[in-house]
């Protein structure tokens, strides 16, 4: 009996490390994707368009491991950027769209008929409205809402990438951390 | 089901795309007219108004007097020139004609918004 309480707490045990394994990797991989993608001089004209690179892991996780688990991904990656590369306003811009963003992705994983593309895409859109909103009340002038049709589109087109994306690897990593039962 | 997509991807990703291109098409045709003045505004409020049939070359100071924003107007297009801030974003943008265009430096919280030509009309509502 006693026996058996060990090996099942030892399990649990093994289960957390890999998962806060897991979750540091991730966290990991979030951070240098929006540090690579803070470094593709890439200039659309328009300030705010960028690819959402940090999304597909948000994603990834949203999909392997849990909702928690992605929201923790997403809200670190954020802060942590924030106050490495960047200053307190992009933080809370970025939270806006990366909350936002992620209320809707969830909610729409849990209607369950949906595919990672409609998901990624709707995350996209809605991460550029949730910023945006966030820019307006910043600089007290709505004009600045002039932007969103080109937002809109762009929100869409990367959304559609990173889902795409996303869906390839969720399908090619799902094996693999079957395997490794986190 | 297939794996990847789906009917129910189709139809959802259909209907964003239309809304997107909805809203985009109205804000080019029905948005899009040439403005001829300026407005800049700092902190939420009005800096100054300029037209932009002058060539001129504006300089947005801070409360105590450091210029932190110079715009440059040009060809009836505004355009910031150069800015303190470390990103630099609003200098990338490109020039600004037409109406309700804006260029924003969210670090120094400046807007500077193309308005409506009508002049005279504006200010007979205002007095």
């Amino acid at each position: 009996m006693k026996q058996k309480q060990q090996k099942e707490r030892e399990y649990l045990f093994c289960k957390n490390s890999k998962k806060a394994a897991m979750l540091g990797m991730f966290t990991a991989v979030a951070m240098i994707c929006s540090y690579i993608e803070a470094m593709i001089p890439v200039n659309f004209g328009i300030p705010g368009i960028k690819l959402g690179l940090a999304n597909l892991v948000v994603l990834l996780v949203l999909y392997m491991m849990g909702t928690k688990d992605a929201l923790i991904v997403s809200v670190l990656r954020i802060i942590l950027t924030g106050f490495l590369f960047g200053n307190l306003f992009g933080i809370l811009y970025s939270l806006a769209g990366g909350l936002l963003s992620f209320l809707v992705m969830w909610i729409l994983k849990r209607t369950g008929k949906l595919r990672i593309i409609s998901v990624s895409v709707a995350g996209g859109i809605s991460h550029n409205t949730g910023q945006l909103l966030v820019a307006a009340l910043v600089v007290e002038n709505y004009k600045i809402m002039y932007y969103i049709p080109v937002l809109l589109i762009a929100g869409f087109l990367t959304g559609l990438l990173i889902g795409i994306l996303s869906q390839e690897i969720v399908l090619r990593l799902q094996k693999f951390m079957k395997n490794s039962s986190v | 089901m297939h794996k990847r997509f789906g009917k129910n991807d189709a139809v959802f990703l259909g209907i964003l795309l239309g809304l997107c291109l909805l809203v985009f098409l109205g804000y080019r045709v029905f948005l899009r007219t040439k403005g001829s003045r300026i407005v800049i505004t700092k902190n939420g409020e009005v800096y100054g108004t300029y037209s932009l049939e002058k060539e001129q070359t504006i300089e947005i100071k801070d409360k105590d007097g450091t210029v932190t924003n110079t715009l440059i107007i040009k060809d009836q297009k505004a355009d910031m020139e150069s800015a303190d801030c470390p990103d630099r974003l609003c200098v990338k943008q490109k020039a600004i004609s037409h109406e309700n265009e804006n260029i924003v430096c969210l670090p120094n919280k400046v807007v500077v918004t193309v308005v409506d030509g009508d002049a005279s009309d504006f200010d007979a509502i205002a007095q």
